[in-house]
C-alpha cells in the first residue's frame, strides 16, 4: 500500500479514544502538525493487544508547534514537539 | 481446586530465580505468575530471560558515548547514524531491533530532549537503565508542557533564539541525542572524547559538556 502522507505535509491527529490500548497521548489528539519523517511499518498497538498487530501500518513522526499544543505556552514561537503517530490516526489538514 | 485431570502438584520446579525482590503487591504477583506460565508453556526459557537481563544490566551510557564520540570524529559515520540509526549502530556491535533508533543532533540553533509520556521507553542497550526521574510523572508530564522550565531545573539555560525540540517516544522508536562537541577538544582520541559525554547529555537534559 502506498504511503498516504509525505514529508512536509500537514496532518491532523484524530481526536478519538477507542476503548482499547492505544499509543496516542491525550494532549496530541486533535492537533495539527507536519510530517517530519516516515518511520517504517509496524504493528498497530490496538490490534497487538488481541493478536499480532497486523496489518503492519506506516508510522510517521509528526512535528507540532508547542504554541498550538498549549495556548499558554510561555516559550518562543519556534519550539516544537515531535511525536510518533500511526497512519490510521492521521488525516490531511489545511 | 481438586477436579479430575488436575494431575500436577503445586510444588512447581524452581527452574529459575527471578532477578527481583519477592513480590509484595498484587501487580508484582501477577507479573511473576505470568512469567512462570510463559516459561512453563515453553514460550521462552529461563536461560533466555537471564541473557536479556544480563545484557540490560551490562549496558551503560558508555555505549551511547562511544557512538557520539565516533560521530564527532567520523563525518561519514555521523551522516549514516543520523540517516539510519538502527542499521548504523550494528557496525559498533549494538542492536535495538525490532524498534527503530533515531539520533537527534544538537546544533547552535536546536536543542533536543527525549521523553516517553505514556510509559518509560528508553534505549537501554545504549544508555543502560533509565534514571528514576526519567520515569517520574513529574518529568513526563512537564517536559512536553514547559520544557524550558524543566531544563532550567537541570541547569540548562539558553537563549530565546534556540529552538527546543521535545521528542515523545510513544511507539516504535528509541532516541538518543547527539550533543555538540565542546570547543578545545581538537585532536582528542575517540576514547578521550567519549569520557566527556554524560548520560544526561544523551537524553538532552544537559547541553554543555566540559
Amino acid at each position: 500500500m502506498p504511503d498516504r502522507f509525505a514529508v512536509g505535509q500537514r496532518v491532523r491527529i484524530a481526536d478519538r479514544t477507542p476503548p482499547v490500548h492505544h499509543r496516542v497521548p491525550a494532549y496530541a489528539k486533535g492537533r495539527v502538525g507536519t510530517i517530519e519523517r516516515l518511520c517504517g511499518l509496524h504493528g498497530q498497538p490496538e490490534r497487538f493487544i488481541r493478536d499480532n498487530g497486523a496489518p503492519l501500518t506506516r508510522l510517521y513522526r509528526v512535528r507540532i508547534p508547542q504554541h498550538s499544543l498549549w495556548p499558554d505556552y510561555s516559550g518562543p514561537a519556534q519550539d516544537q514537539l515531535d511525536i510518533e503517530i500511526f497512519e490510521h490516526w492521521l488525516e490531511p489538514a489545511e | 481446586m481438586s477436579g479430575d485431570g488436575h494431575t500436577h502438584d503445586h510444588d512447581h520446579d524452581r527452574t529459575f530465580q527471578p532477578d527481583h525482590p519477592e513480590p509484595t503487591s498484587d501487580g508484582a504477583r501477577i507479573g511473576l505468575a505470568l512469567r512462570e506460565l510463559l516459561i512453563e508453556g515453553g514460550y521462552y526459557t529461563p536461560a533466555e530471560e537471564r541473557e536479556v537481563i544480563e545484557a540490560m544490566s551490562g549496558a551503560s551510557p558508555e555505549n551511547g558515548a562511544r557512538l557520539a564520540a565516533r560521530a564527532w570524529l567520523d563525518s561519514d559515520f555521523r551522516e549514516r547514524l543520523l540517516g539510519n540509526g538502527a542499521e548504523t549502530i550494528k557496525e559498533m556491535g549494538f542492536d535495538l531491533s525490532p524498534t527503530e533508533f533515531t539520533v537527534l543532533e544538537n546544533t547552535d540553533e536546536v536543542h533536543n530532549v527525549i521523553v516517553c509520556t505514556l510509559c518509560s521507553c528508553y534505549p537501554r542497550a545504549l544508555l543502560g537503565m533509565s534514571p528514576a526521574w526519567y520515569k517520574s510523572f513529574n518529568y513526563r508530564a512537564r517536559i512536553v508542557r514547559e520544557p524550558r522550565a524543566v531544563l532550567r531545573e537541570f541547569g540548562v539555560e539558553f537563549a530565546d533564539e534556540i529552538e527546543v525540540r521535545v521528542h515523545d517516544s510513544t511507539a516504535e522508536l528509541r532516541y538518543m541525542v547527539l550533543p555538540q562537541r565542546p570547543p578545545g577538544t581538537e585532536g582528542w582520541s575517540e576514547e578521550r572524547l567519549a569520557a566527556l559525554i554524560t548520560r544526561d547529555s544523551l537524553i538532552g537534559t544537559q547541553r554543555e559538556l566540559t
